[in-house]
């Protein structure tokens, strides 16, 4: 339809023919499109007519009714008297949760092994090749089990939890400073040293247990530090490049953001008098109260993602890099460039061209593979929504539609957002 | 991935499926009743190792099989977890959900399904393991509880802890092997289903000594074969079926003496047999049905003893699931 010619004034000796290639497709095209509408029309009608007869409930009224369930892990306050909507939003965030986490470490344990299969280093080649063959090579699901029921079976019961202790680091970290004379830092690690006396991390078959932060209405302007930090570090990198365009002056960028990013909350932390405490878990019963609690479906699932994707990813890393010719190491050496810069300034940056469009399918991988986490029980958008939330209310076309939605969105997402990126690092010809 | 294929085909079934009534006439004409049972519960629905399926569930198919084509064996079974159970059904991928599931309000009505009858008389209990010494479920305070996901069970523990003001943490599987096998490796301090159910699951534990099912009950559920909505011959029949395995047992008619049974002249037997009045034909199958059922399965406390009863693994007392006549909770409508 998007023909040209359309728009143009027709030649006058051309007639409506058949071989006429435009008006053969503009045909085709209408036709195909009215075939479309009527599928789905049907589709509609034909499943309304069956869900009557049947006499099964439609629309999405059920979406206020209380789900009645409990779930494992909730990142929004969430409880049995709530509604289905609001368990569908508990299980989006789980999800949202293991695959933004998954895309995180894959990438960086991705890079490292592909970095490290073009390394010259015998051991660590073969290394990288043997994680890349074991972990492409298991299934997803399989991997998922094996970290869930191998490794749960190895862990103590809550009883004989593994405690670790957190006073002598904390007690090592207040010496360390006062050693160097920051008397401020040192008395913070000394309260937090006070606050967890005795065993605050722990490990069981229930999960790990880390104490939870409390902090005081105080800890606001620690927040509000971190991000002026963040605004001043981007505007100082401005001005430094603007700078360096215009005077070839270089100014060490990098670490003053580190040091501002990292230095004003700490700033801010001590002016306000540490406002923050530690809250320490500790057994009561079957399991332990207080405290921060991963669970090990999370944990496997996120594991098992990972692990799982960065064995292509690497590989997708290896070709990017293979595909810079030696040439541009070879003419940056020339220019005097260190192998530092050289692989930063000119390998990389080649490199990403040719890894981008790959990677985007692997963070929508992780995404879609996160629905295996119903086998160890994760209660992720799929188990909670798809799963339990289907089976309680039967309304399966509503259920099923909304999650393929969602999860279309998500992909959409990711994509979009990589698209976007892709565009920045694209070769731009001169 | 299989899940979702799972879920979009049933969904596809529901939109492109053909919209006629006559559930009985396909079986017919398919020469084999479609039958949902589970993914393997020892003495409700289990295959063994060559595949050959049984339990009281498995029976009552072959029961309805038998009254259709006088031949026990013409079943299909499709095992399905307690999730896709009912989009199995509501698609028309099955004819008869035989897999011990409880007859519910919603599932009876918004749901789109028709309870025939109960098969079996139950109610939630908890697998625990003996070194916790627990004397109650109100013991299991602050516990992490394993459930299978889709059932009725998942919102009992939900209402019971909350009504009893107890914490608890559950953890909520696909199918029954993931949430057993989560159990034994002490992700949970409790595994809880229906408690006929639990005995089945303890003899699939590593240490099946180790643990015991706790006295209390928390809920009803009251287990059985259902259809969907809208075709009242094949309700009628599935519903028949069930209370005529009870009318057999009450009558006294077995599998041993039902070709004596045929001649008998008490009337109530002569009705059920279908030597008098047609019977059979008001459910659009032989006059003869009863015996073809009672002959090849069994009458109700038969089906009980042979999958349930003393003489099994399971040792299940037979409690409310006795006749009426002895003080039970089966109770057979009159043939008549
Ligand atoms: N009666 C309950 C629960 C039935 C149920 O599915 N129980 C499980 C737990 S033991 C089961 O039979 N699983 C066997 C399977 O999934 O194959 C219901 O209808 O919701």
């Amino acid at each position: 339809m998007t023909d040209a010619r359309w728009s143009e004034p027709a030649p006058t000796r051309r007639r409506w023919s058949w071989t006429d290639p435009a008006l053969r497709s503009a045909v085709i095209q209408i036709a195909l499109g009215i075939a479309l509408i009527w599928l789905a029309w049907s589709f509609f009608a034909n499943a309304q007519a069956n869900l009557a007869r049947q006499g099964i409930a439609s629309g999405f009224g059920f979406l206020d009714n209380s789900a009645g369930f409990g779930i494992t892990q909730t990142l929004i306050p969430y409880s049995e008297s709530m509604s289905y909507g609001r368990a569908f939003l508990v299980g989006l965030l789980n999800t949202l949760l293991v695959a933004f986490l998954g895309i995180i470490l894959a990438t960086i344990l991705g890079f490292l092994v592909g970095v490290a299969r073009l390394s010259e280093n015998v051991v660590i080649k073969a290394l990288a090749s043997a994680y890349v063959e074991v972990t492409r090579n298991l299934p997803p699901l399989f991997q998922i089990l094996f970290w869930y029921l191998a490794v749960l079976a190895a862990m103590p019961n809550p009883r004989q939890s593994w405690g670790f202790g957190l006073q002598p680091l904390f007690n090592f970290l207040a010496d360390s400073f006062a050693g160097i004379g920051l008397a401020p830092v040192s008395s913070m690690f000394r309260a937090l040293a006070g606050d967890v006396a005795g065993p605050s991390v722990f490990v069981n078959n229930r999960g790990l247990v880390v104490p939870r932060p409390v902090f005081e209405s105080g800890f606001v302007w620690v927040v509000v530090a971190f991000f002026v930090a963040i605004v001043a570090s981007f505007l100082i990198a401005r001005w430094a490049k603007a700078r360096q365009l215009a005077t070839g002056q270089q100014f060490p960028v990098f670490w003053t953001g580190f040091g501002l990013i990292v230095g004003l909350p700490i700033v801010a932390c001590f002016a306000l008098g540490v406002p923050v405490t530690l809250e320490t878990p500790h057994l009561q019963g079957f399991n332990f109260v207080g405290g921060i609690r991963v669970i090990p479906e999370f944990v496997s699932l996120l594991l098992a993602l990972s692990i799982y994707t960065a064995g292509f990813i690497a590989e997708i890393v290896r070709a990017g890099i293979l595909a810079v010719s030696k040439g541009q190491t070879e003419a940056a050496k020339s220019l005097g460039l260190r192998s530092g810069p050289t692989l930063r300034l000119v390998v990389i940056p080649q490199a990403m061209r040719v890894i981008v469009p790959p990677l985007t399918s692997q963070y929508l991988n992780i995404t879609k593979n996160s629905t295996l986490g119903v086998a160890v029980g994760y209660p992720d958008l799929f188990a909670i929504f798809a799963g339990t939330t289907l089976n309680q209310t039967g309304q399966a076309i509503e259920i099923i539609a909304i999650t393929m939605a969602v999860y279309l969105a998500i992909s959409i997402l990711t994509s979009a957002l990589m698209g976007w990126y892709n565009k920045r690092v694209a070769l731009v010809e001169r | 991935m299989k899940r979702i294929l799972c879920a979009v085909a049933g969904l596809i079934a529901l939109g492109v499926g053909a919209g006629h009534a006559a559930t009985l006439d396909d079986v017919k004409a398919r020469g084999a009743l479609n039958c949902g049972v589970t993914q393997g519960l020892p003495g409700f629905s289990n295959p063994d190792d060559k595949g050959n399926w049984t339990g009281i569930d498995v029976d009552f198919c072959r029961a309805v099989a038998a009254a259709i084509f006088g031949d026990a064996t013409k079943v299909k079974f499709s095992p399905l977890s307690a999730k896709d159970r009912f989009t199995a059904l509501q698609s028309g991928g099955i004819d008869v959900l035989s897999r011990n599931t409880t007859w519910t309000m919603s599932r009876d009505t918004t749901l789109g399904f028709n309870f025939a009858g109960v098969m079996y008389y139950d109610g939630q209990g908890f697998l625990v393991r003996k070194s916790l010494n627990l004397k109650s479920v109100k013991d299991l305070a602050g516990a992490s509880i394993c459930v299978q996901t889709g059932t009725t069970n998942e919102l009992n523990v939900g209402d019971y802890f909350r009504t009893n003001n107890l914490k608890y943490e559950l953890i909520a599987f696909a199918t029954i092997d993931e949430t057993v096998k989560a159990y034994d490796s002490g992700r949970c301090d409790a595994f809880t289903s229906d408690q006929s159910q639990l005995y089945s699951v303890r003899l699939k534990l590593t240490n099946a000594n180790d643990h015991v099912v706790l006295p209390e009950v928390i809920s009803k559920e009251p287990l059985g074969p259902l259809v969907r909505h809208g075709d009242d011959q094949w309700f009628d029949l599935i519903k028949w079926t069930y209370f005529v395995l009870l009318n057999a047992e009450e009558l006294g008619v077995t599998s041993k003496n039902v070709d004596e049974m045929v001649n008998s002249q008490n009337p109530e037997i002569k009705r059920l047999l279908g030597s008098d009045g047609k019977y059979g034909e008001a459910v659009g199958v032989p006059n003869d049905w009863v015996v073809k059922i009672v002959k090849q399965v069994g009458n109700y406390g038969e089906i009980f003893d042979r999958n349930l009863g003393p003489a099994t693994p399971l040792a299940i007392n037979r409690g409310l699931n006795k006749l009426w006549t002895q003080g039970g909770l089966q109770y057979g409508m009159p043939v008549r």
